[in-house]
């Protein structure tokens, strides 16, 4: 079943088109990896997808009904939900309380309620509690709950985000660049989480720099290149696809930044 | 639980406490000026929620402040006698909207009734702060602080200005507002001690309410839009929308001090509606660091309270100023929690000292 | 005919209130830009300038007192950058603005304790109050001319120091690019305290000129800032031309609802068409949408 369909999408900046015409589609039950070079428009794509930005032609499906024009937090209700590429957690509250404002979609009471404390609101606020720390453990940060998120290190910054998107309840996760900033340990058990979230019937969208933990887990790969879709299919005929060895190896090379090595390591050593 | 109660507690101990020493004393007329005092520092804890919490900057809060007494006192000081003999007027009293009384003079007057003004003042102190903070709340930063001060002015001198609002002399013989249960707001001195605790009451139940709602759900996404307003609408928080609603709750909350302040003083002026008035209440909850309710709505107690005593003479203005400018300087969390952090850093002192005698005394 | 004589007096005269409203809007993002705080002690600059340009009236000519004055306000600028705003820089933003509002308390308090709280104001730089140039057959005091003369000219040396000599360059980068400029090794406090020091004078200039027609008084300054504030708003923060329109335009708007509307009501409109423009454009009428100003506190 196709969970979300993104139909000649398109959105500039100025002059520049960073994303161009696109479409593609994601499954029910896949993980799916967007790859590309940095300035590719990823990023813009999944602004659009998760309502930061409007696409300016085209439409995007999410179980078949057209998103496109809901603000953010509708499109979190309706299922989608997201991480950044810079973790952005909200620096202030615990990790717990990060997490609990992923529950916010799925809650209910409003100010009266929670100014007057009903004892439904009560009852709410510890489900709220219980589902969060449920999330914290999942991410194994357990020990970590009541830390202060301005405390945390990049990659635990990571885990809190993940966890929060998770306590959404997302049908689609979108990930933007997960791995960056962690160390290979941290990837791999990355790889194995995000595999673990799949199998509990999350659908995943990446987009991720990281070949071999793209091409370890994602079910299917679309790769990006200035804005427009140039290859999409499995990991392994999208690593043969000459257009898409070309841009990473040859012409790819002008465009990448010195500190992109991974970007151009498109096989698994 | 037992964490929640013990601020609140501790709060009611101290204003009971402060009316015994009053008493005691022999200076309950001081009590006046406190319960003024309590009454202004309702306004910081509702700007507190928008600007500690929310994070969204408010200079306009006076004119809540002023939209509330004005409504109530107009409504109530109005005579709506010509209009005795039409229907609608005679059912309005049987509901009690409409009251026969006297006015100053011993002349017989029909105004509205202080419950149903009071509810007027609810009511169009929702339109204003909607209408207002719909189209300002977009707005950002300086943005926001420019529209909201704008805004403040408008309301300022079209108060200033107009005839039924009293001009540059304010409203005054506002009747006492009977409360029922042998509650009456009114600034005589036999009800004193009762206005005292009546104040304290209602300002305690605001800040339990208030701490209830920071520590909840809606507390939460406030603190979110404060600190990443694209994270948290993309979490699935309705950022304009929960704006808006902070917006209007804490100009409620202005405007229901603006009309017990002036039930109890019987009148009010074109001051309170001044930017000055606006930005003091921007600047005490500041001062009491903002995103603290229990710090703010004591310093602004205290500041208020000793202004209203005149303690500093000519220099009342200058002594604020100063005040402000040290408080912000050297904590800018407000006062007590550096003093807090003191308090922590001297007991594990003193802890660390006892040790080391414990383990010199074997 | 006569309406149109009318109509151009009301400008003049919008115009004359529109470059104080200018200048002090100006001085708002001078500082704004160095330290990224508006400076609500605006206003008092020019309170003080004319103030002390009043007093020293009484001892020395009329353009050494000016001078004496803009120079002694400046050096007030910059002591209150050195004392507040480089020893607090890493408090934030809105922490800051509540201790420029305190300043201006205070200043304003001092200001009512050393003068009294007379309304003062210096002679008419030249002719007397009587005196008046005919322009298209609208009369208007020749201290007007001053008025407008003085604004322009420190309009346009502004500009060209903004823009062509070394140090205001670097101002400008310090406003960009704080970091870039600091690797450039420009030294971003003083330049803080040179903006300080400009704006201050800036002010003063202002409160000088106008002196002798809008008069000075201690709690002249408040108001100011607040007409300053929405001018610089109204215009766009971060560019000090802007500030320029968005004063005259307040100044202009000012004087023709004063033939419209009673007078208790004359700011009402300015602050009206203010909030409208705001709603309709809410980064000013030439600001940019990822300015400076629109950052959040």
């Amino acid at each position: 079943m196709k969970l979300l369909e993104v139909l000649n999408a398109r959105r500039s900046f100025g002059g520049l088109v960073a994303v161009d015409q696109v479409s593609f589609s994601v499954f029910s039950g896949q993980i799916k990896a967007m790859i590309g070079p940095n300035g590719a428009g990823k990023t813009t794509l999944f602004n659009i997808i998760s309502g930061l930005l409007p696409t300016e032609t085209g439409k995007i499906l999410f179980k078949g009904k057209n998103i496109h024009r809901l603000k953010p937090f509708q499109i979190a209700h309706a299922g989608i939900s997201r991480t950044f590429q810079n973790p952005s957690l909200f620096l202030k509250m615990s990790v717990l309380e990060n997490v609990m404002v992923g529950r916010h979609s799925r809650t209910r009471w409003g100010f009266i309620g929670c100014g007057l404390r009903f004892p439904g609101q009560i009852r709410e606020e510890k489900h709220i509690q219980e589902a969060a720390l449920e999330q914290i453990a999942y991410v194994g940060l357990e020990h970590l709950a009541d830390s202060p998120a301005g405390s945390l290190g990049f990659g635990q910054r990571r885990m809190v985000e993940l966890a929060r998107a998770l306590a959404t309840e997302p049908e689609l996760l979108l990930l933007d660049e997960p791995a960056s900033g962690l160390n290979p340990k941290e990837t791999e058990d990355l790889g194995l989480l995000i595999r673990k979230i799949r199998d509990t019937g999350v659908t995943i969208l990446l987009v991720e720099h990281d070949m071999s933990l793209v091409m370890d887990i994602s079910d299917d790969v679309l790769v990006l290149h200035n804005g427009s879709v140039i290859a999409e299919g499995t990991p392994s005929a999208v690593q043969d696809d000459q257009k898409v060895i070309s841009v990473y190896l040859g012409k790819g090379l002008a465009h990448a930044a010195p500190g992109e090595k991974s970007s151009m390591r498109l096989r698994r050593p | 639980m037992l964490k929640r109660l013990i601020p609140i507690v501790l709060m009611a101990a101290v204003i009971v406490a402060v009316q015994l020493l009053a008493t005691a004393l022999e200076k309950e007329y001081c009590l006046t000026q406190l319960t003024m005092a309590i009454y202004y520092s309702m306004v910081v804890m509702g700007l507190c929620l928008v600007m500690g919490y929310a994070g969204q900057v408010s200079l306009g809060h006076g004119a809540f402040f002023a939209i509330g007494g004005y409504t109530s006192a107009i409504l109530t000081t109005r005579s709506f006698l010509s209009l005795q003999d039409t229907w609608w007027a005679g059912i309005l009293k049987r509901l009690h909207v409409f009251v026969l009384r006297e006015d100053m003079f011993g002349s017989p007057i029909m105004t509205v009734s202080p419950w149903a003004a009071f509810l007027a003042a609810m009511i169009v102190t929702f339109i204003a702060a909607f209408l207002i903070g719909y189209p300002a709340l977009r707005l950002k930063g300086h943005y926001l602080a420019m529209a909201t001060l704008g805004f403040a002015m408008i309301v300022h001198k079209i108060v200033l200005g107009s005839a039924f609002a009293g001009a540059a002399d304010g409203i005054t013989g506002v009747p006492e507002w009977t409360l029922g249960a042998g509650l009456v707001i009114t600034g005589k001195s036999v009800a004193r001690v009762q206005n005292y605790y009546l104040a304290s009451g209602i300002a305690l139940v605001i800040l339990i309410l208030l701490g209830n709602l920071v520590r909840s759900r809606v507390g939460r996404a406030l603190q979110a839009i404060h600190d990443q307003e694209t994270a948290a609408n993309a979490m699935g928080i309705n950022t304009s929308a929960y704006k808006l609603q902070v917006f209007i709750v804490s100009a409620l909350i202005a405007a229901i001090a603006g009309v017990l302040l002036t039930h109890y003083t019987g009148g009010i002026g074109p001051s309170e509606s001044s930017i000055l008035k606006s930005v003091r209440y921007v600047a005490l909850a500041a001062a009491g660091g903002m995103a603290n309710l229990w710090s703010a709505s004591l310093i602004s107690t205290l500041i208020n309270y000793l202004s209203l005593r005149d303690w500093f003479g000519t220099f009342d203005n200058a002594v604020f100023g100063a005040l402000l400018i040290i408080i912000i300087s050297i904590a800018p969390d407000g006062p007590f929690k550096p003093l807090g952090l003191w308090i922590r850093r001297w007991s594990s002192l003193a802890r660390v000292r006892t040790g080391e005698k414990n383990h010199e005394t074997p | 005919m006569g309406s149109e004589i009318l109509i151009l007096q009301y400008l003049l005269s919008g115009i004359t209130k529109g470059s104080i409203y200018a200048m002090v809007a100006i001085g708002f993002n001078l500082i704004f830009s160095a330290t990224g705080v508006l400076n609500f002690a605006q206003g008092e600059f020019v309170m003080l300038g004319g103030m002390i340009a009043v007093t020293l009236s009484f001892y020395f000519p009329l353009p050494v007192a000016v001078a004496g004055a803009v120079v002694i306000v400046a050096c007030i600028g910059c002591l209150l950058e050195l004392l507040f705003f480089r020893p607090l820089r890493h408090h934030s933003i809105l922490h800051m603005i509540i201790i420029t509002i305190g300043l201006s308390i205070v200043i304003q308090e001092a200001a009512l304790h050393i003068w009294d709280e007379k309304v003062r104001s210096l002679p008419y730089f030249t002719g007397n109050e009587i005196s008046s140039v005919k322009i298209y057959g609208a009369a208007i005091s020749p201290q007007v001319l001053w008025v407008l003369g003085t604004i322009t000219v420190s309009v346009i040396l502004l500009h060209i120091f903004l823009r062509y000599t070394l140090q205001g360059r670097a101002m400008r980068a310090c406003s960009s690019n704080p970091e870039a400029a600091m690797l450039a090794g420009i030294n971003i406090s003083n330049m803080r305290t040179l903006a300080f020091g400009l704006s201050a004078a800036l002010g003063a200039l202002g409160g000088c000129v106008i002196s002798p027609i809008t008069m000075t008084q201690y709690e002249a300054g408040a108001p100011l800032a607040i007409k300053g504030f929405a001018a610089a708003i109204l215009g766009g923060l971060g560019n000090p031309m802007a500030a320029v329109a968005g004063g005259l335009l307040i100044g202009i708007i000012e004087a023709f609802s004063v033939s419209k509307l009673p007078a208790a009501y004359n700011d009402v409109s300015a602050f009206a068409i203010l909030l409208l423009v705001l709603f309709i454009r809410p980064h000013g009428l030439f600001g940019s949408p990822s300015g400076q100003g629109v950052r959040e506190f």
